[in-house]
């Protein structure tokens, strides 16, 4: 039972970015990982999720045991993987409430349908937890939110559809400091023994709110370098270059 | 006498009007179109001498006129009028009964679910096989407040005067090629007439359904509302897909009178082998209003441009349009509005979706002529390109003279990105439903200006192109 990356190969037509990386995140875990601009962590992501535009050309990916990377993106969504992105998309004309719903009914076997009073007041419980206005519902999905709101958006959805594996990318990019709180709390809630995170940032302050267990130091596609929250800590007092060296 | 349940010939589960029945018909015109055509129509229905007349002076015009593919397109020209039947028809009078329609009749209207929309919520149905209303029923307490609703072919026979009144006025015989081939062949299509003051609480529908091959559907609409009447029609239409070509060509004419309104919804579903040229207009009164609201789904080519005559001051007119054309299909659609009186206000809001390598035309016309005051336009279109392959083209001919009017017009089109689908995806909705909904989102807006029970029904629709796009 885990989500287990093992010495994955992604690349784009003119080069590969993805160069070895393998991970194991397991259910109860936080990991976080941190890492220089392009080196590849929303591209991991991205990979992870199945996007068209990254092949994958060694490595595996299981999620349960079961191939992630023979998945369909919808499929890998269904089977527990989130991804929190760090540019969330705007789908206009299309209600943030209707969106989550639509989400949610796709989970349900076919001819089932989704209980509406009982989702709405799970949507509101989990909006009232993130101190968002109930104007969010109606509201296109993500269509003229600020960066922050569509931040809260992405953690919003992350709690309607409570997925097995998250991943946060950059989500702390944007907010303010009480949103950060706010949003921390809200993904500190979510953390059980049964769901795995994996939170990408380059700031400590996140990680003073989201307690990760292990630290990973992502350089040009792949891991070097994995311990404890000090880690961070680290990072954050002599930057990347000399961590490299050490 | 037991009538045995004749077999569907063909059923496709994901689609809602694929599906016809064996051919069973006691009058047929037999194919091509002479005056002989028109002979044998005017003989199986019975019509009065100035009605035979008519027709076969269309049948001239409509021969001299050139197919418009200078301004249109060329596909036009593959049409063949000498492939089509002109009449067909099992029995001509229409049943007030669901029990006395035939059986094979009765199975198509419950499977497109007509009955139980008409329990439901409509204030009278008719439903169109072929060429003549199979089932034609209004309900009591509309009826006792003067409301006509019946098929054309019935009111003239019982209506003549109403009729022949208004018939042709508001379009005439040679606006175009299609509206003369109409005129001359002319079969079932809708009758109304709303008397002063009534307001017609529920809609009047009428559901137009092509059952066979190489046929030539021809209904022709009136609708009148006296003074300050107000009445919603709505209709909708389906056929099997056939390798050969389908033809679908009505005329609608409106006429509001003083204060009256009318709004005319169309909801067609045609099989991608129907070639659907249909001419739609309505005249305003002074303080009348015309509102077409118009949803074109499938067709080979749709060439429709329902217009306003804004005829009094004060008149408004609307026309308010979704086309969406999936591979294989052209939707040129769009908007008239002729402005003839001082204040008339006009307003058209159109939204193109085109999938795979559909393609999807916006024309309008907007005429202010020098002379009058305070006329207002507001025009927009929006197209939606699902595809890179898919096409759209905008034709807007606003045509305004004179300083003191308000006009304003937008254009815009935009794409779904790939992005935007990964995105959906990754909460774990399909491409399909992922686009469903993109496209459900672009219309969102339009969508709520149709009854409740109607944009149900589009939605399912709009599912169902989503999911055959995407394979
Ligand atoms: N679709 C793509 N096409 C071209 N280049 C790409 C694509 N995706 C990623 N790259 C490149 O791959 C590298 C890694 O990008 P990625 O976004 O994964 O970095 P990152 O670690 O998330 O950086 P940041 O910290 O700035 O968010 C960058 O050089 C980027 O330009
Ligand atoms: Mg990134």
């Amino acid at each position: 039972m885990s989500l287990l990356i093992q010495d994955l190969h992604a690349c784009i037509p003119d080069r590969e970015i993805l160069k070895g990386f393998s991970l194991e995140v397991k259910p109860g875990e936080v990991h976080a990982i941190m890492g220089p601009n392009g080196s590849g962590k929303s591209t991991l992501s991205k990979v992870l999720c199945g996007h068209e535009d990254y092949e994958v050309t060694s490595g595996s990916v299981t999620l349960d045991g079961e191939d992630l990377l023979a998945m369909d993106v919808d499929a890998r969504s269904r089977a527990g993987l989130f991804l929190a992105f760090q540019y969330p998309f705007e789908i206009p004309g299309v209600s943030n409430a209707n969106f989550i719903r639509a989400a949610l009914q796709a989970r349900l076997p076919k001819g089932e349908e989704l209980d509406a009073v009982g989702y709405y007041k799970k949507l509101y419980r989990r909006m009232d937890e993130l101190e968002m206005s109930r104007s969010f519902t109606a509201r296109s999905v993500n269509e003229g939110f600020s960066g922050g709101e569509k931040k809260r958006n992405e953690i919003l959805q992350l709690m309607m559809l409570e997925p097995k594996y998250s991943i946060l990318d950059e989500t702390d990019s944007g907010l303010d400091i009480d949103a950060l709180k706010v949003v921390s709390q809200g993904v500190n809630a979510m953390r059980s023994p049964e769901r795995g995170f994996l939170v990408i940032t380059h700031y400590q302050r996140l990680l003073d709110y989201i307690k990760p267990d292990i630290v990973h130091v992502m350089v040009e596609g792949r891991l070097i370098r994995s311990g404890g929250p000090e880690l961070a800590l680290e990072l954050e007092a002599k930057g990347y270059e000399l961590t490299h060296a050490a | 006498m037991s009538v045995e349940t004749p077999d569907i010939a063909d059923i496709r589960a994901d689609s809602v009007g694929d599906f016809y029945f064996p051919e069973n018909h006691v009058y047929d015109a037999g194919y091509g179109l002479s005056e002989k055509t028109i002979d044998y129509i005017c003989d199986v229905k019975n019509d009065p001498d100035w009605v035979r007349e008519f027709r076969k002076k269309a049948l001239k015009v409509f021969e001299e006129k050139p197919m418009p593919t200078h301004w249109a397109t060329t596909d036009l020209n593959n049409i063949k009028f000498e492939e089509f039947r002109y009449y067909l028809a099992g029995d001509r009078k229409a049943k007030r009964s669901w029990d006395d329609v035939p059986e094979e009749v009765k199975k198509t209207f419950e499977r497109l679910g007509i009955p139980e929309q008409e329990r439901k919520f409509l204030a009278g149905v008719e439903a169109q096989y072929d060429s003549e209303a199979a089932y034609s029923n209004v309900k009591k307490v509309v009826e006792e407040q003067g409301v006509i609703f019946m098929n054309s072919t019935e009111a003239l026979q019982q209506h003549p005067e109403i009729f022949r009144k208004w018939f042709g006025k508001v379009i005439p015989t040679g606006d175009n090629k299609f509206s003369a081939l109409n005129s001359a062949v002319f079969s079932g299509g809708s009758f109304i007439y709303i008397p002063p003051g009534v307001k017609v609480k529920h809609p009047l529908q009428a559901y137009f359904r092509i059952n066979s091959e190489q046929f030539g559907q021809f209904e022709r609409t009136l609708i009148i509302a006296d003074e300050g009447a107000e009445v919603m029609y709505m209709e909708g239409c389906t056929a099997p897909k056939f390798e050969t070509a389908t033809l679908h060509s009505a005329v609608v004419e409106l006429v509001a009178m003083k204060g009256a309104k009318i709004q005319y919804v169309t909801v067609q579903n045609w099989s991608s082998n129907v070639f659907n040229l249909v001419t739609k207009r309505g005249i305003a009164h002074e303080d009348a209003e015309v509102r077409w609201i118009d949803c074109n789904i499938g067709s080979r080519l749709t060439m429709k441009y329902p217009g306003v005559v804004m005829k009094g001051r004060r008149a408004r007119g609307e026309v308010i349009s979704i086309a969406l054309a999936n591979t294989g299909q052209h939707q040129d659609t769009g908007a008239k509005m002729i402005h003839a009186a001082d204040e008339t206000t006009s307003n058209v809001i159109s939204k193109s979706i085109s999938i795979g390598k559909g393609r999807a035309t916006y024309r309008g016309l907007v005429h202010i002529p020098k002379h009058l005051k305070g006329c207002k336009n507001n025009t927009e279109c929006d197209a939606l390109l699902i595809n890179s392959s898919s096409r759209t083209d905008t034709y807007p001919a606003i045509n305004v003279r004179g300083n003191e009017h308000a006009t304003q017009h937008e254009a815009s089109v935009s794409q779904v990105s790939a992005e935007q689908i990964f995105y959906m995806q990754q909460r774990g909705l399909s491409e399909a439903e992922a686009m469903s909904l993109s496209v459900n989102g672009f219309i969102n807006d339009l969508v709520r200006e149709f009854p409740m029970e109607y944009s149900v029904e589009l939605k399912r629709l709009i599912d169902l192109e989503m999911e055959g796009s995407v394979g």
